[in-house]
């Protein structure tokens, strides 16, 4: 690979393109004013496989991590001995059962969302079958053959085409493409080398070339793909600090509630109408909020597990979490913004000469010139002023001259022609050294050039009229289709977005403008950008970036929500809280927008949980006092058929509507970037007071059917 | 003029006489409560109290000032009763029984003024006036500096100081509270309120034969009652009785005091957190509440029915003919929504969804406007409550002005609005099923009045709880039980939500503020007025609704 001309600016940083050419799609599947981060299958055949894992979480000493859906529980035994008590009185046993029902189905939930995990946590053990390992010796001499399981942190470990690397490690010696589909299920090797951002391998991954050696840097049982398949499994799971909190006030509410339902039976005692012990766990579980508390642990999963879906991982739900609160996100220019090269954009030609005679000439050569610069030259040459590209067989007596970091030009001899481009430095030298002459010109067309953010190339030719600069090549960086309205978006939002670049302020400036980005920071260096994390938070601010070389390490441990390119260092992938195996930059918007409707999903259903209660009661109350004061019954708002059927239907309904929701808390709430004002109008609208409408039907609905049951009434 | 009308009119007066005092109030207030400065007075209070006024206190210090204090406040209060039979200026009382004792500093401790006693029958001048009286200022001064700590809390970061509990507590009493009461006093004076500490005289009655009736310093009483959101009168007849309350306009005016601190401390409020709006929020809250209260009071009350009522043209009994059935709903909804607990009509009286109106008004935290202080502490631990719940519809971690609303946030506001059902409910329940209890009651259902005869218990501890102090007739609530258990509500009632505010404050103040983005949920707006609204309405119907059915509901409907 050659690397490209680069710019002459002092402290400008490598912009080299990444070892596999990020994404350079827009954003998957965007579409204006669509819900994008909805996605997650949600199949009802799941409902079925996950039953028995739901079955077997009735145990008391799991479902007691959630208090409300272990209240619940409770209420089922209690009423299963009542139940037993009278065992001719169906009402009991009807009860008995849809509060079985329920408990069950909160678990459902629960184990239907972990399933989706199991399924990819498998393909990953796959990957990790016990693998050979071929240990150096420690003067490097010999090999023996020992088993992956026995590698310690240090041993050097030999791995050829063929063979699957046994641990994480960095490659020390070598350079090898690597198959990583294992955990990236992405088929197109990568290349993996010792020295650089690029030295990191993981275990379970397949050497596909060359032989390399690489040095252990993580225990058995304790590598990437171990986190990963625990990530995934949700066995390591732990409770997110938004999640605490709302079961702290999930469990305040069943305090309450508990309250208001222990109390009753004396009031209705002192009325007269002693209710029976089933009538009052039902109102009891009718009035809990059972919905919220049965969806909450699926809603966290769920939320990781559409990260995993979009190939991320994170380290922790934390992290997922202050991905929704994030106001500040750090966006390197390279990849993320551009598409990682410049590209050329137009052909100035000096005084004297024609546009056409430099495309010639630059096209010329850059006929051997791989890198990305070189191919958009050749296109720009084709499309803008026709030039057929020439093969470079074509030519048979040219002598190609590769860019080398001492000349700093590339070219081709021909036809007793000499053709360079390169730095203008460079070829101003070259230019002088052969006796020919520089047009005064070309030095201001160049200036302009890098004042306008681009990349200057003088194009030379010697030819019989002698060597003399012809024009200059305007490289540009490309800023993505799409991401100037991405990041209006996030504006919309209340995130501010920041360019990093290693470019020149004037360069950095005219790309910041050209993509819409809020601000930037020029010729960056890692602890400017560190500097600048800290800055943001000590405003009380949330950071997000994303990095992969070693000296991203700091920045990204220090960033709310580091995220590490998987092709990147393990250094950097250790300081980050996720882990992008597509190595996407672009990908930090999405993970924010997951993060936000994590949260969404669980204020939306908590909000329409709390909202459902308020139908119940109107359906329970009547039911139980009406006898005692027949005016209670002008509370019968939905003419429910009998008290027992008015009871059963508001269990029917609670426990239904934990199952009818399950897809919504898999798949999360539908998501659109605009501001908090709109979102929240919306969601009250849809789960505030939906969710005050929506019982009154559905209870009134079962009360029919139940009526339509003979013998009931 | 049609009654209505009358009442509307009331309405939109008194409505009008807040709308002026709001701000000039508010912002006097707010400077009250940042000023640097100490008065001469102050200086010399601080000096004898030996208090440090300028030494800031993280939340436990300001606690144990306000517990100190109040403790100290209950014994001197007991022990002033317990030895009134020796006192001078006693009209010859005797002293007060050890449970009346306690329920009755308890209760004028803690701002509640439920009063087991009948005033002009049981306390003489030096037990109302250096006893009841002091605590109906340094009650409602207390309240107050709660209320600016957690205030200060939104307001301060990275540091844990919420101001001192001592210079809150002589401000608020002598920049604020008497400085109004005297203005306030001169007024019911002028409109014919008494004001003497003169002894018992005989009076002939205008249907002949004769009362005895005495003095007091009723219009200096009368104005810290309304002002403070105490309620605790000289008479047991309280703002109905003539001397306390004389005609329509003092009546619109002790309407006006009532509600008048409380509305002007959201202005305060959002002076000191650096933004009224926010202010306007909470008081657009409060305000839709209290008029949808008065506005459903007053829809209840005109539209009785039953011969007897219409023969009268409205519910009129238990309400005074020189205020009609409009004033009276709008003071009984201002009493109860506060923590006042001041009556100028009967409460038992009135229709069932209108002592409903009341009892829903208490349940609600007396948060629209609430008491001094209290009702806007209430309502900021509601509006924390309605933004977790909420807020993450917006997809952030919750937040209100400024601060994150974490684990240890919602663990105190959730045992904040964990504790008045607590101890209504369990406390009712308890007297559902003690002999001891049931057999004060007058209402029951051998009577045929059952559910009303709840309603007066519910009442009395919802009332207790609360710190309202307001009483549904009908129950004798001088008995142990009454006397031990209600003091007991209102101490708990009182003083626990009291520290969970505390520590919210303290918790508040260390954290480091989050900048306001497009992102942040917007709580000045309407539309989280609105939320927050619902929100109140919601969870505490939610909880006291099977209570309010087997109560006014029952007797509504029937």
């Amino acid at each position: 690979m050659t690397a490209p001309v680069k710019p002459e600016e002092p402290g400008s940083m490598s912009t080299a393109t990444p070892t596999r050419a990020p994404h350079q799609d827009v954003p998957s599947g965007h579409k204006p004013g669509d819900g994008r981060v909805g996605g997650g299958l949600f199949d009802p055949k799941q409902l079925v496989k996950s039953f028995p894992d739901a079955i077997r979480k009735l145990d008391p000493r799991v479902m007691v991590k959630s208090p409300v859906m272990f209240v619940v529980e409770v209420g089922s035994v209690l009423t299963t001995i009542f139940a037993c008590m009278s065992p001719s009185d169906w009402f009991g046993w009807a009860i008995a059962v849809w509060l079985w029902l329920t408990v069950v189905f909160a678990n459902l939930a629960e184990a239907v969302a972990e399933g989706r995990g199991k399924a990819q946590a498998d393909t990953l053990r796959k990957a990790k079958t016990d693998t050979v390992a071929r240990r150096l010796s420690t003067d490097g001499t010999s090999e023996e053959q020992v088993p992956g399981t026995e590698l310690r942190i240090g041993d050097l470990v030999v791995c050829e085409a063929g063979d699957v690397i046994p641990g994480d490690g960095d490659v020390v010696e070598g350079v090898a493409s690597v198959d990583e589909s294992a955990i990236t299920g992405e088929s197109a090797p990568v290349i993996r080398e010792s020295g650089g951002d690029r030295s990191a391998v993981t275990g379970g991954t397949k050497v596909l070339s060359d032989r390399i050696v690489i040095k252990i840097t993580t225990k058995p049982g304790e590598t990437f793909i171990d986190r990963m398949i625990n990530l995934v499994e949700g066995a390591a799971r732990q409770k997110t600090p938004n999640e605490i909190a709302l079961n702290i006030l999930l469990a305040s509410l069943t305090i309450v509630f508990l309250l208001a339902v222990v109390t009753l039976q004396p009031f209705a005692i002192y009325a007269g109408a002693e209710q029976p012990m089933i009538v009052l766990l039902a109102l009891l579980v009718c009035l809990i909020p059972t919905t919220i508390g049965a969806l909450l642990s699926a809603i966290g999963i769920a939320g990781m597990d559409r990260l995993v879906q979009r190939n991320v991982l994170a380290m922790s739900g934390r992290a997922v979490e202050a991905a929704g609160d994030v106001s500040t996100l750090l966006l390197d220019k390279t990849g993320t913004i551009t598409l990682g090269n410049r590209q050329a954009a137009e052909f100035v030609p000096v005084r004297g000469t024609t546009e056409a005679e430099v495309a010639d000439a630059a096209q010329l050569s850059s006929l051997a010139d791989e890198t990305p610069e070189g191919r958009s030259i050749v296109v720009l040459a084709k499309e803008k002023y026709g030039l057929r590209e020439r093969h470079q067989g074509e030519l048979v007596d040219a002598e190609w001259v590769p860019f080398t970091a001492q000349t700093r030009m590339s070219g081709v001899d021909v036809d007793g022609r000499k053709v360079r481009k390169g730095a203008s430095g460079s070829v101003i030298t070259w230019v002088k050294e052969r006796g020919g002459e520089v047009a005064d010109d070309a030095q201001q067309l160049t200036d302009a050039i890098s004042q306008a953010g681009g990349t200057p190339l003088l194009v030379a030719l010697e030819d019989e009229r002698g060597p003399r600069v012809l024009g200059v090549i305007h490289l540009k960086d490309v800023v993505k289709e799409g991401m100037r309205e991405r990041f209006v978006e996030l504006r919309k939002m209340g995130i501010k977005t920041v360019m990093i670049t290693g470019d020149n302020p004037l360069t950095a400036k005219a790309i910041a403008d050209e993509a819409g980005v809020d601000d930037f920071l020029a010729e960056a260096t890692p602890e400017d950008k560190m500097a600048l994390i800290k800055r943001e938070q000590a405003g009380g601010k949330l950071v997000a970036m994303t990095g992969d070389g070693t000296n991203d390490a700091p920045a990204l441990a220090q960033a709310d929500v580091g995220v590490a390119m998987n092709t990147g260092t393990s250094a950097a992938k250790e300081a980050g809280n996720m882990v992008d195996l597509d190595s996407n930059p672009t990908k930090l918007i999405e993970i924010v927008e997951i993060g936000k409707q994590l949260l969404i999903t669980r204020g939306a259903l908590t909000t329409f949980s709390i909202a459902n209660d308020v139908a119940k009661y109107f359906a329970i109350i009547p039911a139980m006092f009406a006898v005692a004061y027949p005016g209670l019954d002008t509370l019968n708002i939905m003419r429910l058929s009998s008290p027992n059927s008015a009871i059963l239907s508001a269990i029917i309904f609670n426990a239904l509507i934990i199952v009818a929701l399950v897809p919504l808390a898999l798949k999360g709430v539908q998501y659109r970037p605009v501001s908090a004002d709109k979102m929240l109008r919306r969601n009250l609208a849809v789960y505030g007071l939906g969710g005050l409408i929506a019982p009154f039907i559905g209870i009134k609905i079962i009360d029919l059917l139940i009526s339509l049951v003979p013998g009931l009434n | 003029m049609s009654p209505v009308l009358a009442g509307v009119l009331q309405l939109i007066a008194l409505i009008a006489a807040l709308a002026l005092a709001y701000r000039p109030l508010g912002d006097y207030m707010a400077a009250v409560y940042s000023s640097p400065k100490h008065l001469r007075i102050e200086k010399i209070i601080y000096r004898c109290i030996g208090a440090n006024a300028d030494a800031q206190m993280r939340w436990p210090a300001y606690l144990r000032g306000v517990l100190a204090f109040s403790v100290v406040g209950v014994l001197f209060l007991y022990l002033l009763q317990r030895v009134q039979g020796g006192l001078p200026l006693s009209f010859g009382f005797a002293s007060i029984s050890p449970d009346q004792a306690f329920n009755t500093a308890a209760s004028f401790v803690a701002n509640t003024n439920w009063q087991s006693y009948s005033g002009e029958q049981a306390m003489g001048h030096v037990v109302q006036t250096a006893g009841l009286a002091v605590q109906n200022f340094v009650s409602a001064a207390t309240g107050m500096a709660v209320a600016v700590a957690l205030v200060r809390g939104f307001a301060r970061s990275r540091t844990g100081e919420l101001g001192n509990f001592w210079a809150d507590l002589v401000r608020g009493t002598v920049r604020v509270l008497i400085p109004l009461a005297v203005v306030g006093a001169l007024v019911l004076v002028a409109c014919g309120a008494i004001q003497n500490f003169s002894g018992i005289h005989e009076v002939g009655q205008f249907a002949g034969g004769s009362q005895q009736t005495g003095g007091g310093a009723y219009a200096s009483q009368e104005v810290i009652k309304e002002l403070g959101t105490n309620g605790g009168g000289i008479a047991n007849a309280n703002s109905a009785h003539p001397f306390e309350n004389p005609d329509a306009f003092t009546n619109l005016f002790e309407i006006f005091l009532i509600l008048v601190i409380p509305f002007a401390l959201t202005r305060t409020f959002g002076k000191l957190v650096g933004n009224v709006k926010q202010g306007y929020a909470i008081l657009a809250t409060m305000g839709v509440i209290w008029l949808g209260f008065t506005a459903l009071m007053m829809w209840t009350e005109f539209a009785h029915g039953g011969p007897a009522l219409q023969a009268a043209g409205a519910a009129m009994e238990g309400k005074e003919t020189r205020f009609g059935v409009g004033a009276s709903s709008i003071f009984s909804v201002a009493t109860t929504l506060t923590s006042t607990g001041a009556v100028d009509s009967f409460h038992s009286s009135f229709t069932a969804f209108g002592g409903g109106i009341q009892l829903l008004g208490m349940m609600l935290g007396e948060i629209a406007p609430g008491g001094v202080g209290s009702g806007l502490y209430g309502m900021l631990v509601m509006a924390i409550i309605a933004v977790f719940i909420a807020g993450l519809m917006v997809g952030r971690t919750p937040e209100y002005l400024g601060k994150k609303i974490g684990t240890r946030e919602i663990k105190l506001a959730a045992c904040y609005i964990l504790i008045t059902p607590t101890l209504v409910l369990g406390f009712t329940a308890a007297s559902m099923v003690l002999p001891d209890a049931l057999s004060s009651m007058l209402n029951t259902k051998a009577v045929g009045a059952g559910s009303h005869g709840f309603s007066e218990v519910l009442y009395a501890f919802t009332s207790g709880a609360n710190n309202n102090g307001s009483a549904f007739g009908g129950l004798n609530a001088n008995t142990p039980w009454y006397n031990t258990t209600i003091g007991l509500c209102m101490l708990l009632g009182r003083f626990l939500p009291m520290v969970f505010v505390l520590a919210l404050a303290g918790s508040l103040a260390e954290q480091k503020p989050i900048p306001e983005t497009a992102g942040t949920l917007r709580t000045e707006k309407p539309l989280f007025a609105g939320l927050l609204v619902g929100t109140i309405l919601i969870i505490t119907g939610l909880t006291y609704f099977p209570a309010l059915a087997l109560g006014p509901l029952a007797e509504g409907l029937s």
